[in-house]
């Protein structure tokens, strides 16, 4: 928001997030999930809606339910109820969704972020289940809905298991909204129960938006934003709806109650619905299903299960030796297990971080494989950072050894030794290559001796790369230094 | 409860029912009757009373996360009225979601 | 042969054990029937000659094979439409279904052919099981054997008529509101509601999912009793199935009434029945004192409030249950610029007049602002009965009134008149809200020669003390259940 809105107005946003859960089967049926197969090959009666079909609960989806609604601080409801979600669309196989209404299954919780502010705590309002819809493919000219001639529909998808995580109305910010949306990324990944991808699909976030005068209690008039299909996708269109309300408002109109769409290449939302419809979905309880009442003993046990969340991860890893940013980034990067791994193998923890926040990362990022997933052990990370701490690698050469290992050269010893990649600290060898480079680079040389410190870069330059790099530079610093103010 | 013709139309649109003016009148007067005499059951002494949403108290009705095979992509199409590509088809759709 | 469409279930099942007669046989005697006589019947709206022909002659030779085949092994059976056979029409009697052809069967329908049940084809329903008459079927009216010019009841009227005109021993049908008793007193034949949960609701087109139920017709106590212990039992696809064991309806059906105390509902034995109904129930009720049992006199207070209860809790399930029936993936399309109006158009040529009235009431009943005042409040009123009948069930252990205020009306008699046809179903919804087992047995015929079916009512799971009070009554009073009468159908030639 710009400082000059943020001083008239308050943004008052509150985000809901759809969770495609790995599960292996559907919410309501048997059908297996996979995906990328052909249209319509992984449905049944129930996930059609054939007629006479009948819904049967996944025990797998309540337990993911009820982890994630744990691993949110939410308390888990004695006794929940599916609702039914009346509506007509073709991608509904029984034009009404099966879904929680009134009675869902976790009820309050809360996620802390971290902003530049410092700490913000978004309270949420609640979890439930539900079921996802079939796809449609619009055919026509643009492939989007409007000017669409017909639509094709596939119900492979209809009837996955769905979270839906409501927060309540306590985002200000579309850095916070971000910072939420992250967070609760790295919640539900580290559980396990999806793999959250926001392009694809499988995590998705809506964004309701209002702003009100500040300093008045009352909310204003919410209008929904759909189609950020990344982390950045909504704090653009935060930021843009909230400019959107501001300027409405500045010139005395009023926001329109509505569904926007926010389109990425044009940097804007635009009205979905031409008239806010108010939906009548007529929710009433599924006869069909029966309430869900999980034991105590049963939440209890899903509840010891519970994996280091990220909170409790990044602020052991600080504890560790690494700087907060660092923490936080190697848990985001989900590389908290391998550091863990690398400490245990003996690498320093702020060393090790160091590696899989930056090159790890960014070798996985080029390849668009998932960090969490790179192919180095904890054992040759420590390894590596090892031979930097010895001095047998300098830092440069520390990442080419990386980058093979990586590759699947094999351990970093084994590289050093395949490549001869060795750092060269005998002091002796050095000597000789400084003083050959002082004598070639005499006015360097001579820069250096009148106080000119900066010059010694060209020098060292000189002495790494006569080395091949595998100089140990800290060593070349000095004894450059030692030759030059002698 | 009488309803009034709006009331009629503005049902059969949730309810997907592109009725003729002829239908909405008929059904605005047996509509109404029939409502009026639901209606008794706010006579009933139902104070406290929780609703009963299903008679056999039956809880934590679940299924085992284990795949079953499905219907053959051929099966799940060959009732679609229109079909195109494996898919079944509509015209376009206007109302988006 | 054609003699054999005049026995009962468990004969014919005596008889195909014994060897003395083959499944083929009894199959085409009763196809034989259906031909002679169905045109002025119409229960069928589709035979399945070939099919049923195949399995009876599949049943034979595993027979001769030497395989153990089931007790009701090549006896034939009528399948209320409402049911999805596998790559059959399933049509719930309704346009919009007329072609439908599922690619699933029912888990009744997959029980009944592993019992080895010839089903000898889909018998007509009013559509989408909403209606009392049969008249509300979009393709064929069916007429009560009893005289040809009276509706059969409903919905389940077909399968009635069917087992009615001898043209099935056994037949199925499914009870949301009185569907199958109401029948089956028009009738003259024994109609069982089972336990909600006792009998699999998969592949049953859903009317009102909290109160649906399939449930057996027959002739005779046992031979309902036989029908309903093949199709009762737990079902994992369906989560409303009761998961304990399905009781023994058969075993103790010949133990008499000896001891049994009887609760006569005093609100249904208040005004509203015509006298032939009266008279008849009342002789029963003597009947029963003079076997055995104690008659208790009992109150369902708030029973009066069931239909106004039952006709806003079910169509506000049907209107959800019905939203599917848009043209997308099966049944009827009629073509539509965009998917909107091609829903809408779908829907308004292939529902009938009364499941649309239906669908708008429940449409209304759940819309924003009245769901608490309508919906709600009558499942408030379900408790309440509920609670009536618990309190009943602690003074006896059945209860009993007639079925049906009236017996077999004409046809068009109620049909201008959508409430007068629902207040049919004043004594059969409390049962359907309630959950609870309930059957009617034919005690007689009224002045007009038309069968009067008295109610028995028992607690969740009482299906065995209601089978028995039944079979009591029923050897008592030795009715005949072949039509008679100027306007009935022949009966069986022997």
């Amino acid at each position: 928001m710009s400082t000059d809105v943020a001083t008239r107005y308050e943004a008052v946003i509150g985000l809901e997030v759809h969770v495609e859960l790995n599960t292996a089967t559907k919410m309501f049926c048997s059908c297996a999930i996979d995906f990328g197969g052909e249209p319509n090959v992984r449905t049944c009666p129930v996930c059609l809606g054939m007629p006479g079909s009948l819904p049967v609960v996944n025990r797998e989806a309540v337990a993911a339910a009820i982890t994630l609604g744990l691993a949110l601080g939410c308390a888990i409801a004695p006794s929940s109820q599916f609702h039914r979600k009346n509506y007509f669309y073709p991608d509904m196989p029984k034009d009404y969704q099966i879904s929680q209404y009134d009675v869902p299954i976790c009820l309050g919780g809360s996620l802390t972020v971290a902003t530049a502010e410092g700490e913000r705590r978004i309270g949420i309002t609640r979890v439930h289940m539900e079921e996802d819809t079939g796809k449609s493919l619009h055919v026509g000219t643009s492939g989007r809905i409007h000017g669409a001639d017909y639509s094709l529909v596939d119900y492979n998808r209809a009837g996955i298991p769905l979270l839906e995580v409501v927060s309540e109305p306590d985002v200000r910010t579309a850095e916070e909204a971000r910072a939420y949306l992250t967070e609760l990324r790295a919640i539900v990944l580290a559980l396990g129960i999806s793999d959250a991808r926001l392009e694809e699909g499988s995590m998705r976030c809506d964004a309701n938006v209002s702003l009100r005068p500040v300093g008045r209690e009352a909310f204003g008039t919410r209008v929904e934003v759909k189609n950020m299909n990344s982390v950045r996708s909504l704090g653009r269109a935060i930021e843009y709806e909230i400019a959107r309300q501001a300027d409405l408002l500045d010139s005395g109109e009023a926001v329109v109650q509505e569904t926007r769409h926010w389109n990425e290449d044009a940097g804007t939302t635009s009205t979905l619905r031409a008239k806010e419809e108010a939906f009548d979905y007529r929710y009433f309880p599924d006869p069909d299903l029966l309430e869900v009442a999980p034991a105590p003993a049963w939440v209890d046990e899903i509840r010891a299960r519970l994996p280091e969340l990220p909170a409790a991860a990044r602020e052991r890893l600080a504890g560790l030796g690494l700087p907060p940013e660092r923490a936080a980034t190697v848990v985001a990067a989900g590389l908290a297990a391998k550091l863990d791994e690398a400490v245990a193998a003996g690498a320093a923890a702020p060393e090790a971080a160091n590696w899989l926040a930056n090159e790890i990362t960014g070798w996985c990022a080029e390849r668009g494989a998932d960090p969490s997933a790179a192919p180095i052990g904890g054992a040759d990370l420590a390894e590596l950072t090892g031979l930097v701490a010895d001095g047998t690698l300098s830092t440069k050469l520390a990442r080419e050894v990386l980058l093979a290992v990586l590759d699947g050269e094999g351990s970093p010893r084994a590289v050093v030794a395949e490549r001869g990649l060795e750092q060269i600290s005998d002091t002796g060898e050095l000597e000789r290559i400084v003083d050959a480079v002082i004598a070639e680079q005499a006015d360097a040389a001579q820069r250096v001796r009148d106080g000119n410190d900066k010059a010694i870069g060209a020098l060292v330059g000189a002495v790494m790369k006569a080395t091949q790099g595998k100089a140990n530079p800290a060593l070349v610093n000095d004894l450059l230094r030692a030759r030059l103010h002698a | 409860m009488a309803l009034s013709t709006d009331d009629v139309r503005h049902v059969a649109k949730l309810a997907r029912l592109a009725l003729s003016d002829d239908e909405v009148e008929g059904l605005r007067s047996q509509l109404s009757d029939i409502l009026a005499y639901a209606e008794q059951v706010s006579a009933a002494a139902t104070g406290d009373v929780p609703p009963t949403s299903h008679a056999y108290p039956l809880a934590n009705v679940f299924r085992e996360d284990v795949p079953r095979p499905s219907l053959s992509p051929q099966e799940a199409i060959s009732t679609a009225p229109e079909a195109e590509d494996g898919r079944f088809r509509v015209p376009k759709i206007v109302g988006a979601e | 042969m054609s003699e054999l469409a005049g026995r009962s279930a468990a004969e014919l099942a005596a008889l195909l054990a014994g060897g003395e007669v083959s499944a083929r046989e009894v199959t085409q005697a009763h196809l034989g029937r259906i031909r002679a006589t169905d045109e002025r019947v119409g229960a069928f709206l589709r035979v399945l000659d070939a099919d049923a022909l195949a399995h009876a002659d599949d049943i034979d030779r595993r027979r001769a094979a030497g395989e153990a085949l089931g007790p009701l092994a090549g006896v034939p059976l009528a399948l209320k439409d409402i049911l999805c056979t596998k790559g059959v029409e399933t049509t719930c009697a309704s346009k919009i279904l007329e072609t439908f052809r599922p690619p699933y069967d029912a888990t009744v329908v997959r029980r009944l052919r592993d019992a080895d049940v010839v089903v000898l084809g889909k018998t007509n329903m009013d559509e989408f099981a909403m209606g009392s008459s049969t008249e509300n079927s979009a393709f064929q009216r069916t007429a009560n054997p009893w005289d040809l010019g009276r509706v059969p009841g409903g919905s389940s009227g077909g399968s009635s008529a069917a087992v009615a005109a001898f043209q099935a021993p056994l037949a199925i049908g499914t009870d949301t509101g009185g569907s199958i008793r109401q029948p089956a007193a028009f009738c003259g034949v024994v109609g069982v509601k089972p336990t909600y949960g006792l009998v699999s609701r998969y592949g049953l087109i859903a009317f009102a999912s909290s109160l649906d139920q399939v449930g057996p017709f027959a002739r005779t106590v046992t031979d309902a009793a036989l029908l309903l212990g093949a199709i009762a039992g737990h079902d994992p696809l369906d989560s409303t199935s009761i998961p304990e064991a399905a009781p023994d309806v058969v075993g103790g059906l010949e133990r008499g009434v000896e001891g049994l105390r009887v609760g006569v509902v005093r609100e249904f034995m208040a005004e509203g029945m015509d006298p032939g109904v009266r008279a008849r129930v009342d002789e029963a009720l003597s009947r029963l004192e003079k076997l055995g049992a104690t008659l208790v006199d009992v109150s369902l207070p708030n029973a009066g409030y069931g239909i106004a209860a039952y006709y806003l809790i079910a169509p506000s399930e049907a209107s959800s249950n019905l939203s599917r029936y848009d043209g997308v993936r099966y049944g009827l399309r009629v073509p539509g610029e965009t998917t909107e109006e091609m829903m809408a158009r779908t829907r308004d040529a292939g529902f009938g007049p009364e499941v649309k009235r239906r669908i708008m009431i429940g449409t209304y009943a759940l819309s924003a602002g009245y769901y608490d005042a309508y919906y709600a409040q009558a499942q408030r009123v379900r408790t309440l009965i509920i609670r009536d009948f618990d309190q009943a069930y602690a003074q006896c252990d059945v209860l009993v009134g007639p079925t049906t205020p009236s017996t077999a009306f004409g046809f068009g008699d109620k049909t201008d008149d959508p409430l007068a046809m629902y207040l049919n179903d004043v004594y059969t919804v409390p049962s359907n809200l309630a959950g609870a087992p309930a059957m009617s047995l034919p005690v007689g015929l009224d002045e007009q020669g038309l069968p009067v079916g008295l109610q028995i009512m028992a607690p969740i799971l009482g299906e065995a003390v209601m089978l028995r009070a039944a079979r009591a009554l029923e050897a008592d009073l030795a009715f005949d259940p072949a039509p008679r009468g100027t306007n009935a159908l022949e009966g069986v030639q022997a």
